[in-house]
């Protein structure tokens, strides 16, 4: 089952996906997945991103591979639907998108082993973990001014069942800027897994429903302006576009 | 009677004092991995699971001996606030919390520590006081009894006003969010059966414990 979270006709929706793939209301309303308003998929409690979770990536970022969880946390701000507005400030110079799977937490769990951890999974979504880098400084790095800034954590649009997923460590992950297929890898590529990832953050703390982690990226960052149309897709699981905005676009009032 | 509660996301900064960066030291700023002093305001992120309330007993994570305490102020968002200005900054607050934010020791500011700021219970926090004026209130952290630290929140790098407005910059804070408006570099430690006492004048009180260590 695929679950999403609009906003149609005065009021928030939880959906599903219908077989021809258009959105289907409880009451039985079919409606085309452009013409809504989405939400997040669930609304974030917790939320985790991993720096460097692809030996690829920490490789084109000239990184060693970390030997712990290089994880960090975001906060709601920075959470938006599917066919949402990102903006890229005036003076950014690089701003690069991340394709990542999301896994959604559905049990409340502490010092889950590594054999259990696959248990505390609800399912999966796309998250579109853009940075700007131009703001990156050496303190908590990646730093709040990079990572969670409002709006920059495009999620979505569908939360797909765990059950739906049976091998989430096998899934490729592709980007397209305005059409065109600028970073591909694959979820095996991950250096800590979802499992090892649920162990080593309830070793110190409780993860509850609604938590989310975002796994990380493989490499093939771009920069991307406004007017650019980026799709992030994970195999099996959906795909989520966001389009960006410039400051005078993001910042005009009707 | 204030009420407004912390309801949202809680965010720390740290380096937000004069005697923690002189801590630090300009040389260490300087050199790697910093490579340069903090430009915007260095934030943290405590999540829901950190909070605990006055009176409570905290556990240590797995490993872990010590926690540092940094004692602090928060102000408490009363409405979702995004670009303010020094001028309207502080009609955002609804109130004002006492704070322990716990860290396991860690020396370096280089990489996010989750595992340090995060455990469960590592943000004891007070109930939510009036706004009192901030420029020169002592916040004094006694651990069984003796006093181990008085910080005057005179000594701030940004004061709550000038936090606010380079925070809410690129980031809205949100109804019962918390900014705490920094802790002192390596600031004081308890260990396991410590009673901690966090107090500032017009502020009130927030006692807490350490509980134990998990073997």
């Amino acid at each position: 089952m695929k679950r999403g979270r609009i906003a149609f006709q005065g009021a928030i929706h939880e959906v599903t996906q219908a077989a021809d793939g258009r959105v289907q209301l409880a009451d039985g309303r079919l409606l085309n997945e452009a013409d809504v308003s989405w939400l997040p998929p669930v609304v974030p409690g917790a939320v985790f991103a991993l720096g460097l979770n692809y030996a690829d990536h920490a490789k084109e970022l000239a990184f060693k591979a970390p030997e712990v969880p290089l994880a960090f946390l975001k906060g709601p701000n920075t959470i938006i639907g599917h066919r949402a507005k990102t903006r890229r400030p005036a003076d950014a110079t690089y701003m690069h998108y991340e394709c990542e799977l999301a896994v959604v937490i559905g049990k409340t769990g502490y010092q889950v082993s590594k054999a259990e951890a696959m248990e505390m999974v609800a399912g999966y979504t796309v998250a579109n973990d853009y940075a700007i880098r131009d703001y990156l400084e050496n303190y908590y790095r990646p730093n709040l001014r990079v990572k969670n800034r409002d709006g920059c954590t495009p999620l979505g649009p569908w939360l797909v069942d765990a059950a739906d997923v049976p091998n989430p460590m096998a899934l490729k992950l592709t980007t397209r800027v305005n059409g065109k297929t600028t970073q591909q890898g694959t979820t095996s590529d991950m250096i800590f897994d979802i499992a090892t990832l649920i162990e080593y953050l309830t070793s110190f703390m409780t993860l509850n429903p609604g938590d989310i982690i975002l796994t990380g990226t493989p490499e093939g960052l771009a920069d991307v302006k406004a007017g650019d149309v980026i799709e992030t897709e994970v195999e099996g699981v959906c795909c989520l576009i966001n389009t960006i905005d410039d400051d005078q676009t993001y910042f005009a009032t009707v | 009677m204030i009420k407004q509660k912390v309801s949202g996301t809680v965010y720390g900064v740290v380096l937000n004092d004069h005697a923690s960066v002189r801590k630090i030291g300009a040389d260490a700023l300087a050199a790697a991995p910093y490579k340069g002093a903090p430009k915007a305001p260095a934030m943290y992120i405590k999540p829901a699971n950190t909070r605990v309330a006055c009176g409570a007993a905290v556990n240590l994570p797995k490993g872990a001996k010590t926690v540092e305490v940094g004692a602090t102020i928060g102000l408490v968002m009363g409405r979702a606030a995004a670009r303010l200005t020094r001028a309207n900054a502080l009609d955002a607050v609804a109130g004002i919390v006492l704070a322990g934010d716990l860290s396991l020791p860690h020396d370096s500011y280089y990489r996010p520590a989750i595992r340090e700021k995060c455990f469960d219970g590592s943000l004891p926090i007070g109930s939510v006081k009036p706004l009192v004026d901030l420029s020169s209130l002592v916040i004094t952290t006694k651990i069984d009894g003796n006093v181990v630290e008085q910080r005057s929140l005179a000594d701030l790098v940004r004061d709550p006003a000038q936090l606010l407005v380079d925070v809410s910059e690129f980031m809205t804070l949100s109804q019962g969010d918390v900014l705490l408006v920094g802790v002192s570099y390596m600031a004081p430690q308890a260990g396991a059966g410590s009673q901690v006492k966090i107090s500032a004048e017009g502020v009130g009180s927030l006692q807490f414990s350490i509980a134990g260590v998990q073997a």
